[in-house]
């Protein structure tokens, strides 16, 4: 029996990046904060782009608290989505092209969101990377990280509990 | 209130850049007790099928509010910034509804300032979001670095 030949890379990457931009484009509040997200496999890293419209504290100045939170929340809830599409893809159950802002796979519910913020938010990019400590069935608890110029020194994280939508079948 | 203490808040909120971009809007100070309350805008949506605001920007109305109510609070002094945020998210916000945020500095010490608020739309009888949070509590004589 002849084994079929691998997808082309470029085939495979169209439809995972068609997939995410679905996911969050759709969504008129990430376009508005200008999140936008770097994906190298699976991985997800959030980048918040440095607006002078997102300033909390204007004398320091630093990011707003509620900016930083949002952030955060939104790479929660793309992080999961996205854990969540990725199954779908690679099995096959699901065909990206087929996405729009109108047809997405329905979103995690927040229940409650704690931030730490644990240094002020420079004027600067921010970036974050969210990790599902436990998805079950109806509920999911994901930590959050954000730092901006150093990797090693975190600006604030967050842990956040979630009501998943309900599955198909 | 202090009415000195007042308009030092309303001025520091005013000059929020973030608060100004989501048109927030300070419609009462009191001791420890401050409302803020935002327009519905189709630019926060969270969820494109239903118009629902993202919790995100109620956050952002809820951590400002809070701020609000410790600037405000008599034995607090003018500067303050956010240690944690907790905020449990009841119900979705109606579409096409202003959301209010009321916060409350319940207690503060020389170096911490706690904060309880509730985020309701027009029906106020049933709270869309609730928080609790500490915050910092900045004192000009003995500054920490």
């Amino acid at each position: 029996m002849k084994r079929r030949p691998p997808e082309p890379v470029q085939v495979i990457k169209q439809r995972r990046d068609a997939a995410l931009n679905a996911l969050i484009h759709g969504v008129p509040y990430i376009r508005y904060l200008g999140i936008e997200f770097d994906r190298r496999g699976d991985e997800l890293t959030a980048i918040l782009p440095y607006r002078d419209d997102l300033i909390g504290n204007p004398m320091l100045p630093a990011l707003h608290g509620g900016v930083t939170s949002a952030f955060l929340e939104v790479t929660a809830i793309v992080g999961m989505s996205w854990s969540i599409l990725w199954e779908q893809m690679e099995s096959g159950a699901l065909d990206p092209m087929t996405l729009d802002p109108q047809h997405l796979p329905r979103m995690p519910k927040t229940i409650d969101f704690t931030v730490d913020y644990l240094r002020s938010g420079l004027p600067r990019d921010a970036y974050a990377r969210a990790r599902v400590n436990r998805s079950g069935r109806r509920y999911a608890s994901v930590h959050v990280e954000g730092w901006q110029d150093n990797r090693a020194r975190i600006f604030a994280q967050a842990t956040g509990h979630f009501l998943m939508p309900p599955r198909d079948g | 209130m202090d009415e000195k203490k007042a308009e030092i808040t309303r001025q520091f909120i005013a000059a929020i850049p973030h608060a100004a971009a989501m048109s927030m809007r300070l419609d009462h100070l009191g001791d420890g007790v401050a409302e803020i309350s935002m327009p519905y805008d189709p630019r926060f949506v969270g969820d494109p099928q239903t118009g629902v605001i993202h919790g995100g920007a109620v956050s952002s109305l809820m951590d400002t509010c809070g701020g609000a109510a410790v600037m405000c609070h008599p034995d607090a002094p003018a500067g303050t910034a956010t240690l944690d945020l907790r905020i449990d998210y009841m119900r979705a916000a109606t579409p096409g509804q202003r959301i209010t945020a009321r916060a409350e500095c319940y207690h503060v010490t020389r170096t911490v300032a706690f904060v309880r608020a509730t985020a309701t739309d027009e029906d106020r009888h049933r709270p869309v979001a609730s928080a609790a949070g500490a915050f910092m509590v900045e004192r000009p004589a003995e500054t920490e670095t």
